[in-house]
């Protein structure tokens, strides 16, 4: 059972009160009614499912129940930071020792 | 007397405390403290089983957890027994049962035994060669014959009468072994202050002081020290100290799962305590402390009874009082079997020889063997053993031929060797790292917040062992975060030999040239012969090596097999074993019996079981109950006499003709809040909100984003910034889900709230032409009449002098009322709305009514008439799509080219040509009876049933066009008959809806 | 009319109670509870009406001595319990937008006390409720075996689980199962 650190919560909770909530960073369209064929395609049914770093949304659902993003190293399985919803996009880089980490931090 | 073979004087148990127990029926005494197989040894008994495939006999081989071969059936009564419980390490109370297994009729002569001379046809891969053909005789043929005689063991066939208990709990270290490097760091750990937990896998700490009794610590024996070391544990309010608990599964985020063992060593246990505790454990740091495993020689018939490891015959001598012979002979790579064979001669016990491969083993060693009177053989090996159901001589040769000698033995006790022990350590998903020294995997980087102290970390003498593992203890307490002292200092300590020696893989007389049974891997009969034949026949993974052989995949976990297998396969392949790797340990560590794993999720508890706050009355008033989801909801309610038919025929009719009433407490329920609830709504729903008054209510139909139905049902408007949603029983949390999903992340800026109230009402819904009679003189504030409050409204009031909100809604199609009061007065409100129904005539009734009323009227249920790809239009609902809405969930989807061109299925009535027969929900629907098969199916039946209002059978289904196929006659082929079915409207009942208005 | 105008209520774990060795089981009294739903920059505001502040802290909770208790849930939603008073009556009073729905029946509860109540709840709660990281006043919704509840620590040796209606059978049932064994 993982820990998954709550960015409401501020802090580690058992994975038993969250729920994954699929891929993050995929927004609804504002026009959504008038966007093309190919664009619905792209923004409802296709998604990247990486080896390595995936954006995902988790939501609190026992908890705070509150949404959030996370990103995720689907090859050890490891968390690597979670933040509110609505934030952009925190980018990350594998550090030598093959862990993944913030873009810029320190080992 | 407990058994001829103990040894006065020797060993840790007290003589004076005896037990009975049973092995095979056969009544027998230990001592206190005795494993069923130390007290089987001391009555002289090693043959304990039969071998899962060859059915050979097998003994004792291990004293520990490794145990492969000594597998028993024990309990004390026939619903407390458990199969395959390693004699070595279940502990004998007075009364326990023990039984062999794997063998018929009896353990000295089994028919079984057979496959032993058949075994030319059972060499590794057999399954999957022999059985190929013919191929019809696999199903019927080989595989029952093949499942009957697999396995080992028998299930039991009672209820477990036990309870198991289930702890989360939090630590700061958790030390995994109670041996002399797990206690040191405990130690350190702990008077750092640290919160500690350490678990050991036997009845009491000490590890290998079991065995070594030559070390000392703090100028005490290990073993004193040991106890001592734990009593001062046990003493500290900051520490937890398990014992007969196994560390079994070691995840993610230092989550370890320890099972406790807690009266599987008690005659009388009292009833309250649990058979087993499963530990799951959350720890800041976790110090590895699981020690080393000592290996077998292989070589031919190493498997006979009586034949076993070294450190286990000093185990049963040192700590149980036990020889495991008379006459015992030592084959050995390892220094560590010489210390045993010393032990041993110095009890009294006949050495005749100490055979060494290795040609020139320590000096000082075989001055002590000489000095004991014990031959040493060194250079040479034992190349075959004899002996049917005991070893009885042991034949020794140099490798290289030549002479031969014949020495008569009645146990034989050998070591290549110990492999660290890194189960927890891999589960951990830590990579072993080859040690070209020590020729041994050990532990590399630790990936989880752990570290591996002692001998299952290559750390082979005992001063230093301890000195690592106080430093590992107070480095985590640190790490976890606590205000640390100075370091607690671990005592001096002195083994007396520091072993050494090694061996992997086959020994002389077992090579690839010969032919005999040397086994590796005892528990799934595999031999080094099987080994090569499978790099042979091309597995050069040894990935594939086990999977083709089983080696290693038995419930031992291959703990003494594993690197001899890799060595034999790398030398078939000629590449240096750390090149082939090893495979990956995986959890339990040991077998873990299901009643741990699952704890208290059984019986009642396996699932919650929700009722309703009338359902005493329900049940009391006869009513059968289905289950919804986690729900029980009431199905039908049968008077005597009546069966279901019969039961529901009379519940239709009675709601149409005076009055029925249904318990809709189950419905999901979310009140929504705030100034932007409608435009909310309007984005949740297909229709518009907007113009719906408060007071009023109506149907809402809910989509995903793809443009198909995801949920539906009413909505009333209680203020113009307050909503009451209804929803499918089934869909609450996912609706709920759902809506937030939206509200957090799509639609963050609308000032609306969403709070779950599906719990807080009681629904009660009374329909019929006599409804309104029936609650008028119970509600206050409210005025009842059609023109005051029409159908699909909403009123504020009391019912029974407890608030209502009143509902005026059907799903039967006649007029009525869904009465929502706080859940906790539901009984008592039902029970006035039935004192006043009953003498109008009217009935209760269950889902099953309530599903042929609403069909009887057209109306669907989401996930029964839609199965996730129905879109409105579809379903026949397009009424309910907003057309100028610019935006809600699921507007796009319903635009793509698929949903909007024709050939899609609709929803339509269907009826049977013949009034009697009702089609079966799912049936499928073809044009064209007379086709070929498979024919071309055009759609499916979804709802079904008798209807007694309409005289006859009724059908909904979804047909590809089918609204234009009204009044064609369609085909619902089924086994026995073909089935003329007619398309038509979806309402079968009162199409004006004059009812509803009543 | 006059013999139904006043229903009693028929609450879902009436009647039951358990005592163990370690640790006592009691359904809790009836109350009024209310869900409350605002933007947290009108805490003051909603905290006024209520005579009591909402606490703004994860996990946490406050409460009076007149026996009203409010657990923070999430950012803009808290659990407010009252055996006496009606919060809802009071935040009707308080200007401030927010959402204030009655769950009063919805929710039931138990009392979980005395030396063996922490074990007992972790029998099925996954969350670390020790003294460092779940002191006295904590609240927190989380699980419990199969279902949701919000667990609160009232006291070194009384937690109050918070269950929805019909789920109380099932976390009564938890809880005894793991009382059994609460002095492990």
């Amino acid at each position: 059972m993982l820990l998954i650190h709550c960015p409401y919560c501020q802090e580690e909770r058992p994975e038993l009160e969250f729920r994954n909530a699929g891929e993050a960073h995929i927004e609804r369209p504002k026009d959504i009614a008038g966007i093309s064929d190919e664009e619905f395609k792209t923004f409802f049914f296709l998604r990247t499912n990486p080896k390595g770093v995936a954006y995902e949304r988790w939501r609190h659902i026992h908890g705070c129940a509150r949404f959030f993003n996370a990103v995720r190293d689907t090859v050890s399985d490891q968390f690597v930071t979670t933040y509110r919803a609505g934030e952009p996009r925190v980018e990350v880089e594998r550090g030598e020792d093959g862990k993944l980490k913030l873009k810029g931090a320190a080992q | 007397m407990s058994g001829a073979n103990r040894i006065k004087g020797k060993g840790r148990l007290t003589p004076a405390k005896t037990l009975r127990f049973t092995f095979d029926r056969k009544v027998l005494t230990a001592v206190e403290g005795d494993t069923l197989a130390s007290a089987l040894l001391a009555n002289g008994i090693h043959l304990t089983g039969r071998s899962f495939k060859y059915h050979r006999p097998r003994g004792m081989l291990s004293a520990g957890s490794e145990e492969p071969n000594a597998l028993l059936d024990v309990g004390r009564d026939a619903a407390r027994r458990t199969p395959n419980i390693r004699a070595t390490v279940q502990e004998v109370y007075d009364g326990l049962q023990a039984k062999s297994q794997n063998r018929w009729p009896s353990l000295a002569f089994d028919v079984g035994g057979i496959n032993n001379l058949a075994s030319p046809f059972f060499a590794a891969g057999f399954y999957y060669k022999t059985f190929m053909w013919p191929k019809a005789a696999w199903k019927k043929l080989y595989e029952p014959i093949i499942r009957a005689a697999a396995g080992l063991g028998v299930a039991p066939s009672e209820r477990d009468p036990d309870h198991y208990a289930n702890h989360f709990i939090h630590c700061d270290v958790l030390v995994i072994g109670g041996g002399a490097a797990g206690l040191t760091a405990a130690l350190a750990a702990a008077h750092a202050g640290a919160e500690v937990i350490v678990c050991d896998e036997q009845a009491e700490t000490g590890g290998a002081f079991h065995h070594d009794t030559d070390a000392t610590v703090d100028g005490v024996s290990g073993w004193d020290w040991a106890q001592a070391a734990t009593a001062e544990l046990r003493a500290m309010d900051n520490v937890k100290v398990l014992t007969r608990t196994t560390a079994f599964g070691y995840q993610a985020q230092n989550h370890v799962v320890l099972v406790e063992r807690v009266t599987e060593h008690l005659a009388n246990p009292d009833a309250s305590l649990p058979r087993e505790r499963l530990w799951q454990v959350r720890a800041r740091q976790v110090i590895i402390a699981t020690g080393a495993i000592e290996r077998h020689m292989v070589f031919a018939n190493n498997d006979r009874p009586g034949i076993m490891l070294a450190s286990a015959a000093r185990t049963y001598l040192n700590h149980y009082g036990v020889a495991v012979g008379s006459k015992v002979g030592v084959y050995t790579a390892c220094d560590s079997a010489w210390s045993a064979a010393f032990d041993l001669k110095q009890a009294g016990v006949s050495v005749p020889a100490i055979v060494d491969v290795r040609t020139d083993p320590d000096p000082a060693l075989v001055a002590r063997a000489s000095e004991l009177g014990i031959e040493v053989l060194s250079g040479q090996a034992v190349l075959d053993t004899s002996g049917k159901l005991r070893i009885k001589s042991m034949k020794v040769g140099k490798a290289s031929a030549g002479s031969t000698r014949d020495i008569a033995v009645d146990a034989l006790i050998m070591s290549s060797g110990w492999t660290p022990s890194v189960h927890m350590y891999s589960q951990s998903r830590g990579k072993v790292v080859w040690d070209e020294e020590g020729q041994r995997f050990l532990p590399g980087h630790h990936v989880q917040a752990c570290a591996s102290v002692g001998a299952c970390s290559g750390v082979d003498d005992l001063a230093d062992a301890m000195d690592g593992a106080a430093k590992a203890g107070h480095e985590a307490a640190k790490a976890a975060g606590v205000e640390t002292g100075p370091v607690w200092t671990a005592p001096d300590a002195d083994t007396a030999t520091l072993w050494t020696g090694s061996m992997m893989g086959s020994a002389a007389g077992a090579g690839p040239e010969t032919t005999v049974k040397a086994f590796v891997d005892f528990q799934n009969d595999v031999t080094a012969k099987d080994i090569r034949l499978a790099v042979r026949e091309g597995m050069h993974s040894i990935e594939h090596v086990k999977r083709f052989t089983t080696n290693g995949m038995a419930t031992d976990q291959g703990k003494t097999s594993n690197i001899h297998g890799l060595a034999i396969a790398a030398e078939m392949l000629g590449k240096p074993l750390p090149q082939v790797g090893l495979t990956t340990f995986r959890s339990p560590f040991t077998p873990v019996t299901f009643g741990a794993i699952v704890t208290h999720s059984r019986g009642d508890l396996f699932e919650p079981i929700r009722r309703t706050p009338m359902h005493d009355w329900e049940e009391a008033h006869g009513a059968v109950f289905e289950d919804v989801g986690q729900w029980k909801r009431a199905w039908y309610y049968p008077r005597p006499g009546e069966d279901m038919h019969q039961a529901v025929n009379r519940e239709c009719r009675t709601v149409r003709e005076s009055a029925g009433m249904f318990d809709a407490s189950t419905l999901g329920k979310i009140e929504v809040v705030g100034p932007d609830a409608a435009r909310f709504l309007n984005l949740m729903y297909t229709n518009g909100w907007d113009k719906l008054e408060p007071g009023r209510c109506k149907y809402g139909i809910m989509l995903r984003e793809d443009g198909f139905i995801y949920d539906d049902g009413v909505v009333g408007r209680l203020a113009e910034d307050r909503f009451h949603v209804t929803t499918t029983t089934g869909g609450a949390p996912r609706v709920m889900h759902h809506m937030e999903d939206y509200l957090q992340t799509e639609f963050p800026d609308l000032k609306v709230w969403l709070t779950s109230t599906t719990e807080q009402w009681a629904v009660i819904a009374v329909q019929g032409p006599k409804a309104r009679e029936i609650i008028a003189p119970l509600v206050e504030g409210i005025d009842l009449s059609t023109e005051a409050m029409p159908h699909m409204s909403l009123r504020e009031g009391t019912i029974c002098g407890v608030p209502t909100r009143l509902f005026r809604m059907s799903f039967t199609g006649e007029a009525g009322y869904e009465v929502n009061v706080p859940a906790d007065y539901g009984d008592a409100v039902w029970k006035a709305l039935w004192a006043r129904a009953e003498p109008l005539g009217a009935c209760a009734y269950g889902t099953e009514t309530m599903h042929v009323l609403r069909a009887e009227k057209g109306y669907i249920i989401v996930g029964q008439d839609t199965d996730g790809t129905v879109t409105p239009d579809d379903a026949g609902l397009n009424w309910a799509v907003a057309k100028k809405k610019p935006d809600f969930v699921g507007i796009r989807g319903l635009r793509r080219p698929d949903l909007i061109g024709g050939g899609r299925k609709q929803l339509v009535g269907l009826t049977t040509k013949d009034p009697n027969i009702v089609l079966e929900e799912g049936a499928q629907i073809v044009a064209d009876p007379n086709q070929s098969v498979p024919m071309t199916m055009i759609g499916h039946v979804t709802s079904s049933y008798w209807s007694e209002n309409c005289g006859r059978s009724i059908a909904m289904g979804v047909v590809i066009d089918g609204r234009a196929l009204k009044g064609r006659t369609l085909y619902v082929p089924m086994p026995e008959r073909t089935i003329e079915v007619e398309v038509t409207d979806t309402v079968f009942i009162d199409k004006e809806g004059v009812r509803l208005n009543g | 009319m006059a013999d139904i105008a006043h229903p009693t209520r028929l609450e879902s774990l009436a009647g039951r109670a358990i005592g163990a060795t370690g640790v006592m089981l009691t359904p809790a009294p009836a109350a009024h509870r209310v869900v409350l739903r605002a933007d947290p920059r009108e805490a003051e505001a909603l905290s006024k009406a209520l005579g009591l502040e909402l606490p703004a802290a994860p996990k946490t909770s406050a409460r009076t001595d007149t026996g009203r208790l409010i657990a923070w849930l999430g950012p803009d939603e808290w659990l407010i319990i009252d055996e006496n008073g009606d919060p809802a009556a009071d935040l009707a009073k308080a200007a401030a937008l927010h959402s204030a729905v009655d769950i009063s029946h919805r929710n039931t509860a138990i009392l979980v006390t005395g030396k063996g109540a922490r074990a007992t709840v972790q029998g099925g709660c996954p969350q670390n409720l020790s003294e460092r990281a779940f002191p006295v006043g904590s609240a927190s919704r989380t699980v419990l075996g199969k279902i949701e509840v919000v667990i609160l620590r009232t006291g070194a040796e009384e937690f109050r689980v918070e269950c929805w209606r019909s789920f109380a059978d099932y976390a009564f049932g938890v809880l005894s199962e793991a009382a059994k064994d609460c002095l492990a």
